[in-house]
């Protein structure tokens, strides 16, 4: 690819992604012109994302190979008990990182 | 409403977990990027002008192939549908953003969108002071990571693997949160099976566009046990 090429390749990408992250405002400008349906799908899509960013950051893990999801599962499992117990957002997300980095670090770094 | 500077300081720890994923999975881009041939240049009009760490990684591959448009086209909307549902999520929420609204928009990423919707504005500040500084410096440790990546190359004395997990954390944070806050749970339980079920049906790389498929479905199917649930505001 020439860079002209590429530098057309990423304007692509920018405007897909722009129009994406824009198409609601632009459709519904605001709450006050949105159907019935869209206020709806505003007020209860929120949970259901959240859960699926879970997933999604978690897709390319498999219980199959390599260290099975272990430090993964191990981690989280870390963040709810602390979360759960102190309640500090920022408590829960350093101890499981520290958690997981020790633990593919020293523990499944064979794999 | 209190100074948009004391809005700063109350933000600014509420985006401690993103400055540590983005920070190192920035510089790794960075380096990436040089690898291929991509200097500094690029690192910023990447970075600042597309914002989508995922597509971004992916895109990779596609700068370095044969010129292929269409692809672009179709992969930037696979990677990245999903900002259609935050921003219907997000309608209300930025109604009286004034003149920030353009920039929240255009720098909603999954960890700011997570942010937002799982934890209420610190103490006495307006909604949008908050959103903007989730925003602003979200967006500046991305970009600040990328170029000090292109330009460092790489180079941090300590061993740095797995601390992107901070974003992983953070997501499973803002689901407690919102589970624990949300008075209806039905919505969550929709994202997590719809996700589970495709991302098992169609495989990692293919599991975004029918999962967001399954909870459009789902919501329309179940609209009226949700709303009771609810309690009607809308009807």
């Amino acid at each position: 690819m020439t860079t002209l090429q590429v530098f057309f390749t990423v304007l692509i990408l920018i405007a897909v992604t722009a129009a994406l992250r824009f198409l609601p405002f632009v459709l519904f400008g605001g709450s006050a012109h949105a159907p019935a349906f869209i206020l709806y799908l505003g007020r209860y899509l929120p949970g259901a994302m959240i859960s699926l960013l879970v997933v999604y950051c978690l897709k390319d893990v498999s219980p199959l190979i390599g260290s099975h999801g272990l430090p993964e599962a191990l981690s989280i499992l870390l963040i709810i008990f602390l979360h759960t117990w102190r309640h500090n957002t920022l408590l829960s997300i350093g101890g499981g990182t520290v958690c997981y980095m020790l633990l593919i670090q020293l523990v499944f770094h064979t794999q | 409403m209190p100074g948009w500077k004391t809005a700063l300081k109350k933000s600014f720890p509420h985006t401690l977990p993103v400055l540590t994923g983005y920070l190192v999975l920035g510089l790794a881009y960075g380096v990436l990027l040089r690898l291929r041939g991509f200097g500094v240049g690029w690192a910023l009009f990447l970075s600042g002008g597309l914002f989508a760490g995922s597509l971004q990684f992916v895109a990779l591959g596609l700068m370095t192939t044969v010129f292929d448009p269409v692809g672009a086209f179709l992969l930037a909307f696979m990677v990245n549908a999903r900002h259609l549902f935050y921003g219907v999520s997000m309608l209300k929420p930025f109604e009286d953003a004034g003149r920030c609204k353009p920039f929240l928009i255009f720098a909603l990423s999954d960890e700011t969108f997570s942010i937002l919707c799982s934890t209420p504005p610190p103490e006495g500040l307006a909604p949008k002071q908050f959103y903007f500084w989730v925003s602003l410096l979200d967006y500046l440790y991305w970009v600040g990571g990328s170029v000090l990546g292109s330009l460092a190359g790489g180079f941090i004395p300590f061993d740095t693997r797995g601390m992107d997990f901070a974003l992983t954390a953070l997501f499973v944070v803002s689901f407690l949160n919102h589970l624990e806050k949300a008075a209806v749970k039905l919505p969550m339980v929709i994202g997590l099976l719809s996700a589970v079920t495709c991302l098992l049906l169609f495989g990692a790389e293919r599991f975004m566009l029918p999962a967001l498929g399954l909870i459009l479905a789902l919501f329309i199917l179940l609209r009226r046990p949700l709303i009771k649930m609810g309690g009607d505001e809308i009807q």
